[in-house]
């Protein structure tokens, strides 16, 4: 076990601290992210991350806690990347890049103010790079109380989501109100990425949110199956490179920590490369295609 | 404003505002945005990884942009490459991660790589972008009618002898030499910026494909000229005002077709009637 586990990794307090905000990130990411691959979000999943770090630097510029800033930030580009989107996946897109310029855009601005009034730099490095480990147990609360926010849409809203993702049209005539539920789904995504970026930094948001989802879609077509994919897939992959991150300050003489985001992301895109393999791909796809959308307008039935 | 030292300031831009204008008309057609804000914003590993091991970064830039490029378009299903091109956003921005915590040299230029640092264009800096300007227009023009065909109506395309797969590798191939070489010099933000705001708003105004390249290029043209301006007098970040005005283009376009589609519908409606009717 000495091969695996190095020296006080158990007793290490900021290694408590990264697995258990590490755990909630990656379910609520997960969570979320499952419809955000369904429904071809990506970028924007990836873009509010972005967004959230203009009003977080907003909100820094003007004195005001960057928490706030940041979940405002997000809410505000996730209303207006829906508002202004278009049906078409293509549109959607190009809406989400026209916010994300204009936030990045300001981002730029506000730093430059922050930087040149205050002369504090590293705010846009920390924020892109944020690490795991330097999470404190103050933001654990914060974390859990935006992670319940945010679980508690998604569990309200699921059912006409997952009818609204696989098919609109089968959902408008359901009486589903889409455009409710899209933008209802947008805040949702918007709070489990800013909390995820505050939390564990910019990186490991995206990674989280897209990476184990996508690869639990490859697995299994029925929702249930894909959540419980998604999260554990997630909650293995941030484990398992907290470890690595921890055990890499003795693999060299010059006792560096590797960062954890390197060791996640790999995970990550190696088990999404598992999925291309032949054989794994022949063993998911025999299955039923076709479950999640017959599943779905029975999920929504009285 | 047009001193010696702004000269190369106001040539890259040029340069830079007409290759986004050429090539975001297609990243527009083709919804492109995605791979193009990951591929030039993800580089930045290839520039860290190139100090790290002391070669030129602009080689460590370009080498990992057309990387990207090919791995987002091998994976990439029918068409469908968000999922693709996220993990290989994170996979190239984790490298740079690692890259950067082995050395403590390079931290400083990420914000130049994001932000850009255009009013400091050295005149050494501007070969690379012209040469690769002159490349990525060349391209263009050599794949002109497929790009278009694909992009449009993928279907007719394919039966046109048209392989859609390899122009788009061709297409994100050209995506990543256009934006890699003009990061170091414009920073991500701004490359990306004009290539999504001018086009779309150019295709809100014509339909016609080659009218609309030109008038997405003067609308970058007269963006980037009025955001160096504006960045000169206030001293604010450049990349600000090139952000809020490819917006404000991108509003006026939308605005400008959804008055257009509300003036246009009894004249095209009529037009319907006598065609039926003839």
């Amino acid at each position: 076990m000495r091969w695996v586990f190095e020296p006080g990794f158990f007793s290490s307090h900021p290694v408590h601290v990264a697995f258990v905000v590490g755990s909630i990130v990656a379910v609520v990411s997960a969570v979320v992210g499952v419809f955000t691959v369904m429904r071809g979000q990506s970028f924007a999943g990836h873009s509010l991350a972005d967004v959230s770090t203009a009003g977080g630097s907003g909100a820094f510029l003007v004195g005001v806690n960057p928490l706030f800033g940041f979940v405002a930030g997000g809410v505000a580009g996730a209303g207006a990347m829906e508002m202004i989107g278009v049906h078409r996946a293509r549109g959607r897109d190009l809406a989400t890049g026209v916010v994300l310029g204009a936030s990045i855009g300001l981002a730029a601005l506000f730093l430059y103010l922050g930087t040149t009034r205050s002369a504090t730099t590293g705010a846009s490095q920390q924020i892109l790079f944020g690490s795991i480990f330097s999470t404190t147990s103050s933001t654990l609360w914060i974390v859990a109380l935006f992670s319940s926010l945010c679980l508690g849409i998604m569990a309200t809203i699921h059912r006409p989501l997952l009818l609204s993702s696989v098919s609109t049209d089968i959902a408008a005539a359901r009486g589903v109100s889409v455009r409710v539920v899209g933008l209802l789904y947008m805040f949702a995504l918007a709070l489990a990425v800013g909390l995820s970026s505050l939390a564990i930094g910019a990186i490991l948001s995206t990674a989280l949110l897209i990476g184990p989802p996508a690869i639990a879609l490859r697995l299994t077509k029925r929702i249930g199956w894909t959540m419980v994919a998604a999260c554990s897939t997630g909650v293995v992959a941030t484990l398992l490179g907290v470890l690595l991150a921890y055990d890499s300050y003795y693999w060299s003489s010059s006792h560096a920590y590797w960062p954890v985001s390197f060791f996640i992301v790999v995970i990550i895109f190696a088990g999404y490369l598992c999925t291309e393999l032949p054989l794994v791909r022949a063993l998911t796809t025999s299955r039923t295609d076709t479950a999640m959308v017959s599943a779905a307008p029975a999920a929504v039935d009285p | 404003m047009f001193a010696g030292f702004m000269i190369n300031a106001w040539t890259v831009a040029t340069i830079v505002a007409v290759i986004a204008g050429v090539v975001g008309f297609f990243v527009v057609l083709r919804g492109s945005a995605f791979p193009a804000h990951a591929i030039p914003n993800g580089a930045f590993a290839g520039a860290a990884g190139a100090s790290l091991i002391g070669v030129n970064t602009l080689a460590g830039l370009g080498v990992f942009s057309v990387l990207a490029a090919l791995a987002i378009g091998a994976l990439g299903r029918r068409g469908r490459h968000d999922v693709v091109t996220a993990l290989a956003l994170v996979v190239m921005l984790a490298l740079g991660a690692l890259f950067l915590s082995q050395t403590t040299e390079y931290e400083p230029e990420i914000f130049s790589l994001l932000f850009g640092e255009i009013l400091g264009v050295a005149s050494n800096e501007l070969l690379p972008v012209v040469v690769l300007g002159v490349v990525c227009l060349g391209a263009v023009v050599f794949l002109y009618r497929p790009l278009v065909l694909s992009s449009v109506v993928p279907e007719v395309g394919e039966a046109r002898g048209v392989d859609n797969q390899r122009i788009e590798m061709a297409f994100l191939v050209v995506v990543a030499l256009a934006t890699a070489m003009t990061v170091p010099v414009v920073g991500a933000l701004l490359i990306f910026s004009l290539m999504i705001g001018p086009p779309a708003a150019a295709r809100s105004f014509t339909d016609r494909p080659p009218l609309a390249i030109l008038l997405s290029v003067g609308i970058a043209l007269a963006t980037v000229w009025a955001a160096i301006a504006l960045s000169f007098e206030t001293d604010w970040p450049i990349g600000f005002f090139v952000g809020a005005m490819s917006a404000a283009c991108y509003g006026l376009g939308r605005g400008w077709a959804a008055w257009r589609r509300n003036r246009a519908v009894p004249p095209e409606s009529e037009l319907g009637a006598v065609l039926v009717g003839a």
